[in-house]
């Protein structure tokens, strides 16, 4: 259980880590999203896995960790309020600078890159 | 009075000559005069206890709880700088006054001039080695301006920009060595430190100390090889150059090589180290001195020599020497300084500095040319001025030596050599300017400046002559009181301050100093030729040289780092954090042993699949954005799922609704933003990419992995025991929320609050096309609301609004509470405005978002305020149960409001970031002018 529980968080790592790095506002929110997502997982695992353990007195026997819970329960909050800042960021750069990319301008490789790939497919 | 007291008076005075200006110049000069003097009166007033050997310690709490406390003293050696440093200054003060023309700012520069002062004072009275760096950089700074008065000349701007280059590195070190002495002594007292003299010498970080501590001395007070700034910082107005290169400025290296002769002096090194500097400073500056054809130029190569002449008696291993640099100190910050405002007068009055053409000026000012040639004869030490005296001992010092070893012979010889070149370039002071011919066209016809002018210089020259004539009635005690504390003893060696000690070896070096300096100058026309076939190098030059290649390289260096590239950024500190994070498991203990290791069931095996699946087709999607959203989602439901199964169910309510209102947002902003985008990676930056990810998933998983098999060692004992005793609520998630740790709720639904604000703001005024179509170019349905939607949501807003409440109340006792609660109610609603349309809820729900987050947190912070007024402190929870007929028994908690203020904040920021996201493609759209 703890072995697949932690490759899913590594997964997770892996494809959020992967879409923070492109070089649109999207993909990078999403991957933010992402790795919100691993980063929560994460957390709470700190509390180690319990089943049929809810933190509710008299409800189990052997309860889970609450604290951890607690603290993830706000980061999933606050992580969407984030995510929601940063979308209507990319909107807003977007509106100023007239493209999404997140460094503000076309990469040079980018153009030549998608130039070339029309053209493979004119051909 | 205190000292204290002294330097707030002091800093005040800053202040004065600006505001005094308006008033003319004369008010303006007396005004500021008015806190030096002060200043000066009042150490006078102290005179009388250092001599009877009292050490004034003042100090003044500052911050006491870590240990910073100010503290001022005045013992022999500050009072003998104090002395020089206000008494030189009121004179220069004096002497500006009329130096400086009517158009020129002088409240700025007395202002400049009182900081310096202040700031020179306060090192010479620092008993904190700290305090007195501070003073240090500030006499760095203050001098750069001083010397920047005229910033219209690029070589004043120059010269400032080279001596504070030269003095602020040099700060930097000492700031390094005091930093070392504070950490082997224990302490940043001065007068502690004094007396740990052994624990600094035999400490292995001695040698450090030594040099950090010399460096910003040497710097300081222009010693070889970091003479260079000196000279240049002539351009400064003529009484800056007085005040700086006599008493001042230059002398603070010489003063912290004083202060600190206790603790550092003493050893091989030192010798070595300060005697070698202080002899090739000196003769190099006597020679150049002698090749200058400009006044000022002469004086700044004899200042040069003259500290490295003092420089030489504090590196030399006798007692005596010390006596005899201290005295030197004085001696030569007296003749200096009127020398410097004799050329000054010569340079106002004439017209030009250049010794070539300024010739036998004795017709036209022979007193100022007298008083000149009274200082000029005491530099030379000429027998009755007070520069023969100390350049006799020094003489007589230089010969009970050993500092070179076998060589030591060498000192006297260069010594004496370095005292010909003294004598030469005091000769051609005198001689060029004011015999040797008539003038060559001047720009102006020269004639003796205005009366008071002339009194600084005569107040000068009157002590060079009388402690020349008797010096142990003049400075006889000054001098014991400083040499008692640089030598850190009540029991002084026995030295004789007379003119005559009979004919021995120093009369005779003397003798043959001023012979050959008057042969030499006889001969100079011989030398000037030779000289001449050097290459003329200047150091400005060389220096602005040095500068732009550092600069130039470094901004290379910079612009290779800084693309201006968000995305290289992001990749180069991923990879850094690998590496942070990566390094330390390598050495994690191989004996690893995991415990609470569970069964999986096929369930999970399935759902952890999905998962995984999801997230990486995401990642291979992500460039048809819809595609890759839905992927997403499936990760955050199965994530939910999770976290039911792993007994959060609070967790799991949390995620669900969240996970809906991310996707309405970012479907919402999809709206605007392309739909697909071409392959723009080019297949090595992938590679790239997929490896760092890869990497850092690699690290997360594996340092996940580590600690989640091991036993847990948790402090939720406590919230679990005191969930229902102490917060009245068995749901020990929620009583974490809104009572253990309500403030942090409150910090974090704050946070909430001002990210919808800033949306909010965002989205004002915001220009973004409205697409008209999808990116196959079909065009967007005009059946918006279809009417089954409308129906069916309609009905379900009062029963999701029920379940909110629901979730609400038993929020205490069960998964629940006013983030969930919050979150559902938000969703309600959100899928009215789907299914309706802005203009459709805009007349029914008249609630401003706005308001709606300020009332939620003022609510949540008014719970915990009001806890004061029961006597408890910020956030103490009270509940009670009561019997509600009908009802039955329900439990009243204040934490339950405390949630309200929580529910009311989600849902405005959630609805205030949708709506106001979702009515930007609707003709509700805020105005944007054109």
């Amino acid at each position: 259980m703890e072995l697949l529980y932690v490759i899913c968080v590594g997964v997770l790592t892996f494809s959020g880590i992967f879409l923070c790095l492109r070089g649109r506002t999207f993909p990078v929110v999403v991957g933010l999203t992402m790795l919100g997502y691993a980063v929560n997982m994460f957390l709470f695992s700190s509390g180690r896995l319990n089943l049929e353990g809810a933190a509710i007195l008299g409800m189990a026997e052997q309860y889970a960790d609450p604290l951890p819970q607690a603290l993830v329960l706000t980061a999933i909050v606050i992580g969407f309020a984030m995510i929601a800042f940063v979308v209507i960021l990319s909107m807003r750069a977007r509106a100023d600078l007239g493209s999404d990319f997140v460094d503000g301008r076309e990469p040079v490789d980018a153009r030549k890159l998608v130039e070339r790939n029309s053209r493979g497919q004119a051909e | 009075m205190s000292l204290f007291l002294i330097v707030a008076l002091l800093l005040i005075g800053v202040l004065v000559p600006i505001y005094t200006e308006r008033f003319g110049r004369k008010i303006n000069t007396f005004a500021t005069m008015l806190a030096p003097g002060i200043a000066f009166a009042y150490i006078i007033s102290l005179i009388d206890n250092i001599f009877a050997g009292e050490h004034i310690i003042e100090y003044l709490q500052w911050i006491p709880s870590v240990g910073l406390t100010l503290s001022l003293h005045l013992d022999g050696l500050a009072l003998m700088f104090a002395l020089l440093i206000l008494g030189i200054g009121l004179l220069v003060i004096f002497y500006a006054n009329y130096y400086l023309s009517d158009k020129e700012d002088a409240g700025r520069f007395y202002a400049y001039l009182i900081l310096f002062m202040t700031a020179m004072l306060s090192i010479v009275l620092s008993n904190n080695v700290l305090q007195m760096w501070m003073a240090w950089e500030v006499t760095s700074i203050s001098s750069f301006l001083l010397i920047s008065f005229w910033g219209h000349k690029s070589e004043s701007r120059k010269g400032a920009r080279m001596a504070l280059t030269v003095t602020g590195a040099g700060g930097l070190a000492l700031l390094a060595g005091l930093l070392l002495i504070g950490d082997i002594v224990g302490s940043y007292e001065l007068s502690v430190i004094l007396g740990s003299g052994e624990t600094i010498i035999n400490h292995a970080l001695y040698p450090v100390v030594l040099t950090l501590v010399l460096l910003g001395a040497f710097t300081k007070s222009a010693q070889f090889p970091f003479h260079f700034w000196l000279p240049h910082a002539m351009a400064a107005p003529t009484p800056v150059s007085a005040y700086l290169h006599s008493a001042t400025m230059v002398k603070a290296g010489i003063f912290l090589m004083a202060r600190f002769y206790p603790v550092l002096a003493g050893t091989e090194m030192w010798f070595l180290i300060v005697t070698t500097a202080g002899l090739m400073t000196l003769l190099l500056g006597a020679y150049v001195a002698l090749f200058k054809h400009d006044l000022k130029g002469l004086l700044a190569y004899s200042t040069i020599s003259h500290l490295g002449l003092i420089t030489l008696l504090l590196g030399l291993d006798t007692r005596l020497a010390a006596v005899a640099a201290l005295f030197h100190i004085m001696n030569h910050a007296v003749f200096k300084a009127s020398l410097f405002m004799a050329a000054g007068i010569i340079d106002h009055e004439s017209g030009s500095r250049d010794m070539r053409k300024l010739n036998g000026l004795w017709q036209f000012m022979p007193y100022t040319a007298t008083l000149a040639m009274v200082a000029a004869a005491s530099m030379a030490g000429v027998p009755l001025f007070n520069g023969f005296l100390s350049k006799e001992m020094f003489l007589a010092e230089t010969l009970h030596q050993h500092a070179f070893g076998f060589l030591s012979w060498m000192i006297p010889v260069l010594a004496t050599l370095a005292g010909v070149f003294s004598v030469a370039y005091s000769l051609r002071f005198i001689h060029d300017v004011f015999f040797n011919g008539e003038p060559v066209d001047l720009p102006k016809t020269p004639h003796e400046p205005p009366r008071f002018m002339k009194l600084p210089i005569e107040v000068l020259v009157v002590i060079c002559i009388l402690v020349g004539l008797f010096p142990v009635m003049m400075i006889g005690d000054f001098l014991a009181v400083a040499s008692k504390a640089v030598l850190r003893t009540t029991d002084l060696p026995y030295y004789s301050l007379s003119i005559w000690h009979g004919f021995n070896l120093p009369l005779m070096m003397s003798g043959i100093a001023i012979l050959g300096g008057i042969i030499v100058y006889a001969y100079r026309s011989k030398l000037y030729r030779f000289q001449s076939q050097f290459m003329q190098t200047d150091a400005k030059l060389i220096f602005e040289g040095v500068v732009q290649t550092v600069i130039s390289r470094l901004s290379q260096a910079h612009e290779r780092f800084d693309t201006g590239s968000l995305q290289r950024y992001v990749a180069a500190m991923l990879v850094f954090t690998i590496a942070l994070i990566g390094l330390p498991l390598f050495e994690f203990d191989v004996g690893f042993e995991p415990v609470n290791m569970q069964d999986v069931s096929g369930i999970e095996i399935s759902l952890g699949v999905i998962m995984c699946l999801s997230a990486i087709a995401t990642m291979i999607f992500h460039r048809q954005r819809l595609v890759a959203l839905i992927a997403i989602s499936v990760v955050g439901l199965v994530l939910s799922i999770a976290f039911a199964r792993f007994s959060a169910p609070d967790l799991a309510l949390t995620q669900l609704a969240v996970e809906v209102a991310t996707v309405i947002l970012l479907m919402l902003a999809l709206f605007f933003l392309p739909k697909k985008t071409a392959s723009e990676s080019a297949p090595s930056r992938v590679v790239r990419d997929l490896g760092i990810a890869a990497a850092f998933g690699g690290l997360v998983a594996t340092i996940n992995y580590i600690f989640i098999t091991q036993p847990l060692a948790s402090i939720s004992e406590f919230y679990l025991a005191n969930s229902k005793t102490g917060g009245g609520g068995t749901n020990a998630v929620n009583v974490i929320l809104v009572d253990f740790r309500g403030l942090d709720t409150l910090g974090e639904i704050l946070v909430l609050g001002i990210a919808a604000l800033g949306i909010f703001k965002m989205l004002a005024r915001i220009r973004l096309a409205m697409p008209s179509s999808d990116e196959k170019g079909r065009p967007w349905s005009t059946d918006r609301y279809p009417p089954i939607v409308s129906m069916v949501s309609q009905a379900l807003l009062p029963l999701a609004l029920l379940v909110s409440f629901y979730i609400f109340l038993r929020g205490h006792n069960m998964p629940g509470g006013g983030f969930i609660a919050g979150l559902i109610t938000a969703v309600a609603m959100i899928q009215q405005y789907i299914a309706h349309g802005v203009e459709w809820i805009k007349p029914r729900v008249k609630v401003d978002y706005q308001n709606l987050i300020g009332l939620g947190v003022l609510i949540a912070a008014f719970t915990g305020v009001a806890s004061w007024g029961f006597g408890y402190p910020f956030m103490t929870t009270w509940f009670d149960y009561f019997d509600i007929p009908f009802i039955g028994e329900i439990e009243l908690a204040s934490a339950l409001v405390f949630d309200l203020g929580v529910y009311l904040t989600v849902v405005g920021a959630t609805l205030m970031i949708l709506a106001h996201l979702g009515k930007l493609s609707t003709p509700e759209r805020p105005k944007v002018e054109a």
